[in-house]
């Protein structure tokens, strides 16, 4: 309506500010706005997740049971793994996709703004129903992040239905966020921005959303199955109603393996950006990083059952799967030599950003070893399940992901607050984090090959030193954690002003707007022609 | 701090072992191996590629007054580090393909036996030897809650180990009766998941006589980290005898039915019966873990009349984590477990069930 209404006076929209107090954030439709809600958001999952992580510690801090009884502790694995994935760092992706992804490519807003809102808003009240089972008569889920069925279905708390809805809801949420970057990034590019002009997290958000669009309606699925056999008399998994209880880890994985590189195609689009900028040289091999994501997120369809390397699948299928799965260390490889040969001969500087870029592309090449040993079958059949496993996601996830998600956080802040967050506070979180981190998870790849299961709440005293470090490194990590909310608040409330450029060797459409970046931004797309480029560029030298 | 520390480390029984270990056969020997060679050609590569990027970091650095190259791209290289990648993955799958082929080729064994997991604990069946017995977990309660010292075998004990003979191909039949488990033995290299519905292969042959011991590695409920598996390798000789004696065994058992039973002997079989198989449940005091697992005490079931009380046992509850213990467990035992159940923690039915009423029961459904 407005748009009828201001017709002809288009040119001063950008005078417009936000709405005022609350219902400035139920109604909002600006990529800003929402892209700062998903980040809070995700932020508090990260912290109740970790809450939970923090139990499981504790009660592993010794051999034992000191804290927590054994059914309790499965529903503190279980949510601890469902906040972390879908409440904690794919909410955070999305969050940086909405702030950053317009800034990058030059566009007014997202494609689809209105549902943009309600795909965040979906997501309070989803967790809040998740959450909301731990208080129920016979507590919350507590068969694990990949919810295995028997164990799900027939063997479930009562609660397991809220948890169904809960997932249908993130799935919504989900595959509207996606569909919306995929229309943001094919339609509101700037005049002249080719898609080989795009900058990489552009890119890899792109090939994210179709990940996403493609993954979460069999995740729906899968859940809505689980449904019909609890509720609607179906037998899609129970051996004794002549179904198959294979299939569902089946269906879960073709769901989980493309969702595994959900969690960190985005990350790599970011760390393609901030090395860059540190290194002050340009990303070495962009066209090879491109087609190495397209071939991660397309081998990343025909590889789920290495996560059922035990299941006893037959012979070729094994031997398809282990093949497919080590193939994934060609295209990920290649990443990681681009980014160190973007190191090197460059002239580096060590701020908070790319401290943690740099510890992203060492950790997450560790997980990617593991993981490489992972993909061998024979071999497998000693780690899976055990904790060689655990630490091994973690490896991936922690300094993968979430480091990804701390060293965009950094990079881009003093976009977002106008302000420069505190660089001697943001290095002590980093190395806080680091030692947190890798004292943590480290250990648990000896104790997995020692032979400690994973999501057992007691074990033999041969595991008990490890676990004890283990432990201690995790409080570590999670206490840090707090320091980082500390950093954030005091960057929004003041600190030195930032100009529109904060980093001399950063590249993109997101520099050349003040800092902070006004409420509408681009209002006339910027011409990105290659003429245009020219003459900008012999201006700025 | 530190003197948790002291503590933990000082244990008789911590270790600080960070490799897995060779095992105990010639499968395991070469998975240890396969395990060993690709460690280290990971760290080969990342000696290399960290070895490349901390030597960046040290020297590229802008407070060295580095002015930064220009260069961004080259298809020489980039074919490059695709291919040699590409060529250990092959080199690495060779061994591992290999390997994999022994492993799946369960034909020819000596001796088969039928693995069942349960929700908490695993069954052994001889197939064609009519010996079959369940393995439960013996680590008392008292250690698990840190009451009492804990053994060198904590959590890794059961009362009757799976028994195996030496250098004898030894096939396992693994299913699982209600929800998925895995059956782990990492001295074996023996990992399969127990799902019911299937029955899954798999094999091993064992050189030396002596115990190795393992944990169910699929998240099962509640007790998952507390049914350890206990394999005890004998040599054939012993083997022999251990098989008859549990023959014979088997024998007496069957005879118990007919025996006659007073209540007081019910009573003290049941309370021993009723402390293995359904105690993680219902719990020692009988009041169970509502709403998952009910309480027996005060319960309708187990006050009411003796019929219904046998009827749930013995046929389990669909839909629930109630198993059927009619096929679990011995007339003799599901008798005193009721008559257990009526009589103890306050329930003072007074009656009392033998197993010949449980045996009429079982013959009148079918």
């Amino acid at each position: 309506m407005s748009a009828v209404i201001d017709h002809g006076h288009a040119g001063h929209d950008h005078h417009h500010g936000p709405a005022k107090g609350l219902m400035r954030w139920v109604l909002t439709t600006n990529h800003k706005d929402i892209g700062t809600m998903y980040l809070w958001f995700s932020f508090a999952m990260f912290l109740l997740g970790g809450s939970m992580a923090m139990v499981i510690r504790a009660e592993l801090f010794q051999p034992g049971l000191q804290i927590v009884q054994p059914e309790f502790f499965n529903q503190m694995t279980t949510m601890h793994g469902l906040i972390m994935v879908f409440g904690a760092v794919m909410p955070a992706f999305v969050g940086l996709a909405n702030w950053m992804i317009p800034l990058m490519i030059g566009a007014p807003d997202m494609a689809l703004p209105r549902m943009n809102n309600f795909s965040f808003w979906l997501l309070p009240a989803a967790f809040s129903m998740l959450v909301s089972t731990l208080f129920m008569e016979g507590g919350g889920p507590n068969f694990g992040w990949t919810f295995y069925a028997p164990l799900s279905t027939t063997y479930a708390p009562e609660s397991v239905t809220f948890f169904i809805f809960a997932i249908h809801l993130m799935g919504f949420s989900s595959i509207m966020g996606a569909i919306n970057v995929v229309a943001t990034i094919l339609n509101l590019r700037a005049p002249g921005m080719t898609l080989m002009k795009m900058p990489l997290f552009v890119w890899t958000w792109l090939i994210t959303a179709f990940l996403l669009i493609a993954v979460m309606p069999v995740l729906a699925g899968v859940v809505t199955m689980m449904l019909m056999d609890i509720h609607f008399g179906t037998s899609f998994f129970s051996a004794a109603g002549g179904g198959d209880p294979v299939l569902f880890q089946h269906v879960f994985w073709f769901f989980g393996h493309p969702e595994v590189y959900i969690m960190i195609l985005p990350a790599f689009g970011a760390v393609s950006a901030i090395i860059p900028a540190f290194a002050r040289k340009p990303l070495f091999g962009y066209t090879s990083m491109v087609y190495a994501t397209a071939s991660i997120a397309f081998l990343s369809f025909i590889v789920w059952a290495h996560h059922m390397f035990t299941v006893g699948i037959p012979l070729t299928g094994e031997l398809f799967f282990m093949y497919a799965t080590l193939l994934i260390a060609v295209p990920t490889g290649v990443k990681v030599f681009n980014w160190a040969s973007t190191m090197w001969r460059g002239s580096m500087t060590f701020e908070t950003p790319m401290l943690f870029a740099v510890a992203f592309v060492i950790l997450f090449t560790i997980g990617g070893f593991s993981g490489l040993m992972l993909a061998i079958a024979p071999a497998d059949f000693q780690y899976h399940d055990t904790y060689f496993v655990v630490a091994h996601f973690h490896y991936v996830l922690v300094p993968g992901a979430i480091f990804g998600i701390f060293a965009s956080a950094y990079f881009w802040l003093p976009k977002w607050t106008g302000h420069m967050y505190d660089e001697t506070l943001g290095k002590l979180h980093f190395w806080m984090s680091f030692i947190g981190m890798n004292m943590a998870f480290f250990p648990m790849h000896f104790v997995g090959l020692a032979g400690m299961p994973r999501r057992i709440p007691d074990y033999n005293m041969m595991f008990a030193n490890f676990n004890m470090v283990s432990s201690i490194g995790a409080f570590m990590f999670g206490a840090t954690q707090l320091l980082f909310l500390f950093i954030v608040i005091k960057c929004i409330r003041g600190g030195k002003a930032a100009p529109a450029k904060p980093w001399d060797g950063a590249e993109g459409l997101e520099w050349t707007i003040p800092s902070p970046a006004p409420y509408h931004t681009f209002q006339t797309p910027p011409d990105m022609s290659d003429e245009h480029e020219h003459r900008k560029g012999l201006a700025h030298d | 701090m530190g003197f948790l520390l002291w503590l933990v480390f000082s244990s008789a029984y911590a270790s600080w072992g960070v490799n897995m270990t060779p095992g105990a056969t010639e499968v395991s020997r070469t998975v240890f191996d396969l395990h060993m060679t690709i460690f280290w050609i990971c760290v080969v590569i990342g000696v290399i590629v960290f070895g490349a990027m901390f030597w960046s970091m040290l020297v590229h650095r802008r407070s060295t007054g580095q002015q930064p190259a220009h260069f961004h791209e080259s298809t020489t290289v980039e074919i490059l580090w695709t291919v040699v990648p590409l060529v250990i993955l092959v080199l690495m799958a060779i061994p591992a393909t290999k390997t994999l082929i022994e492993i799946y080729d369960s034909s020819e064994s000596e001796l088969d036996i039928q693995i069942t997991g349960y929700q908490w604990k695993w069954h052994y069946k001889y197939l064609g030897e009519d010996v079959e017995f369940f393995s439960n977990l013996t680590t008392p309660k008292d250690q698990i809650n840190n009451k009492a010292t804990k053994g060198e075998h904590y959590l890794l004990e059961v009362d009757e180990p799976l028994v195996v003979p030496v250098g004898t191909k030894v096939r396992f039949l693994i299913t699982a009766a209600d929800v998925i488990h895995s059956w782990w033995v990492p001295a074996l290299a023996v990992k399969k998941d127990a799902i019911p519905g299937f029955i899954n292969e798999s094999w091993t042959r064992i050189d030396e006589p002596g115990l190795y011991r393992g944990q169910c590695t699929e998240l099962c409920g509640k007790d998952h980290g507390f049914m350890p598996i206990v394999v005890e390798a004998k040599s054939k000789e012993d083997y022999a005898v251990w098989l008859a004696e549990r023959k014979q065994l088997a024998m007496a058992e069957k005879e118990l039915t007919s025996k006659e039973w007073t209540l007081d002997e019910l009573m003290v079989r049941g309370e021993k019966a009723y402390n293995t198989a359904c105690v993680a449940c219902h719990q020692a005091s009988g009041e169970g873990l509502p709403p998952m697992f009910p309480s027996l005490k005060g319960s309708a079931i187990a006050t009411g009349p003796a019929a219904g009380h046998i009827g749930i046992v013995v046929n389990g509850k669909p839909g629930t984590s109630m198993a059927a213990f009619g096929k679990q467990l011995s007339e003799v035992d599901i008798a005193a477990i009721i008559t257990y159940e009526r009589n103890a923690w306050g329930n003072a039915v007074g009656d009392m069930v033998t197993p010949k009423d449980i045996l009429a029961f079982k013959q009148a459904q079918e």
